[in-house]
């Protein structure tokens, strides 16, 4: 094996998903930003933009696939790259979140919130910050710091169900705001399932370096629903 | 990725039998510059012919015929103006089996120059360290120079070999499954010194393996029966390859 070239090849495919990685991450936090700021443009932006994500993605995939008919990787070699083929998968989900929340602004379009949005920002910031380290403890290798991130989407959870209680409130008090509350209710239920996929990255990095196939599922109340 | 346009080789139409059994039929192949190409298939395709044609290895072969053209640097290699002494030396070739010459280590290498007549000691310093460092032996060799050749492993013998083929500062290297008898630390060796050979020669293999051919190539024909079925990037045919034959021998579903 050519060594040398396989290893500048493996570490440019791990630059390459944490580019993915900060695409994804903007966009979550640009989808919500534009529903906060009632911004149509900034969402029709958002939702066009979702195809550099997929693009890139596939990118990473070929790549992968290259390396692994040409340089027949083994042992952490292997695995790496099937995590990498996992991990991109899932940074394209989240990337298709983003831009289901963005479709929900330009839905919602002119019309006020039904609610000024407190805990939404705080999922999306949440759920940017575990996705973040995530990707950290892949290119680094560190099974410490990947088992500690998915008991934080607890806090994530925790949000959703808030979130939920509050908008029932809000459609018991007068039933013409079924419509808003539910299009919110769809906004908090993509970032809930952001941070679930974090949880999945994790568990691929945890195979990368131990080779040990784990779930680290820590869904609470309605979260654990879906 | 597509061939760049300028190639080193161009084999044109070439077709040739032994004792007229046909071993290439209508062979087109641009060779690039510059970048590994692997020659495979099963046995029996052609490769190791064509690859002995570049050479012109097989002229004193009786009973063989020859239809199509082969140009290096737009010159045809059988031209009747053609020094095939002086061919042999911008074209090097290693064989399968290490073969090195009865000597040291420091003889095997200078023995194509000093027959070129290069005489002086320090040139001659020059080229044993230059080849050597370029066939990624240098390090393991460097206090040995003056070692029987046959007391080095079948790895560094065969590193050895493509050192002295390099001594004459060829521009083609032809490789004929290199590595065919070597332990898999020595084809690493093997192939890690192809891939810095590449910057300044062009190289042509013909690999040993499937495997071998995915992990070198730039660029990689796959011929079968006489027949060239698919010549592509590497990263392309061993991944999507176009053709079902391919696809096939790739796959390992025949060969």
């Amino acid at each position: 094996m050519i060594r040398e070239t396989f290893e500048r090849d493996l570490q440019r495919l791990q630059d390459e998903t944490l580019i993915l990685g900060s695409m994804v991450e903007n966009a979550i936090l640009e989808s919500v930003g534009v529903l906060k700021r009632r911004d149509v443009e900034g969402a029709k932006r958002l939702i066009a933009q979702d195809r550099f994500i997929n693009q890139k993605r596939f990118d990473i995939e070929e790549e992968a696939l290259v390396l692994i008919a040409t340089q027949q990787p083994m042992a952490v070699d292997l695995r790496t790259i099937a995590a990498v083929l996992d991990i991109t998968h899932e940074l394209e989900r989240i990337g298709d979140y983003a831009k289901g929340i963005a479709r929900i602004s330009l839905m919602i379009g002119e019309q006020p919130l039904i609610k000024p949005l407190v805990d939404v920002p705080r999922m999306a910031e949440k759920a940017c910050d575990m996705l973040h380290r995530a990707l950290e403890a892949f290119v680094t290798q560190d099974v410490v710091l990947a088992r500690s991130i998915p008991p934080e989407d607890e806090e994530v959870d925790d949000l959703y169900n808030q979130v939920y209680r509050e908008l029932i409130t809000y459609i018991l008090s007068d039933p013409r705001r079924i419509e808003g509350a539910n299009y919110l209710l769809w906004v908090a239920h993509n970032l809930e399932r952001s941070a679930d996929r974090v949880t999945n990255i994790c568990e691929r990095v945890i195979f990368t370096v131990t080779g040990e196939m784990t779930e680290l599922d820590s869904d609470t109340g309605l979260a654990g629903l879906s | 990725m597509s061939l760049p346009e300028e190639p080193k080789i161009r084999i044109q139409n070439v077709s040739y039998s032994y004792g007229g059994q046909p071993a290439l039929s209508s062979v087109t192949l641009d060779v690039p510059a510059n970048a590994i190409s692997v020659f495979f298939g099963p046995a029996g395709g052609g490769k190791t012919t064509l690859l002995r044609l570049i050479n012109r290895l097989n002229d004193l072969v009786e009973g063989t015929q020859m239809a199509g053209s082969i140009l290096l640097d737009g010159q045809d290699l059988y031209a009747p103006e053609v020094n095939v002494t002086e061919l042999r030396r911008r074209v090097g070739m290693v064989f399968a089996l290490p073969l090195p010459l009865p000597g040291t280590v420091r003889e095997n290498v200078l023995y194509g120059p000093q027959l070129a007549g290069v005489g002086d000691r320090t040139i001659q310093d020059e080229i044993l360290m230059r080849s050597l460092t370029q066939a990624a032996l240098w390090d393991e060799v460097k206090d040995r120079l003056d070692d029987p050749a046959v007391a080095l492993s079948g790895g560094q013998q065969q590193r050895l070999c493509i050192a002295r083929s390099l001594a004459l500062e060829p521009q083609v290297l032809l490789l004929d499954e290199p590595t065919s008898g070597l332990d898999p630390i020595s084809t690493a060796k093997v192939e890690n010194s192809l891939f810095q050979l590449k910057e300044n020669y062009t190289i042509i293999i013909v690999p040993h393996s499937v495997q071998q051919a995915a992990r070198v190539a730039d660029y990689a024909a796959f011929f079968l029966m006489g027949e060239l079925i698919e010549h592509r990037p590497g990263n392309e045919i061993f991944v999507t390859p176009h053709h079902q034959r391919t696809e096939d021998y790739v796959t390992g579903r025949f060969g």
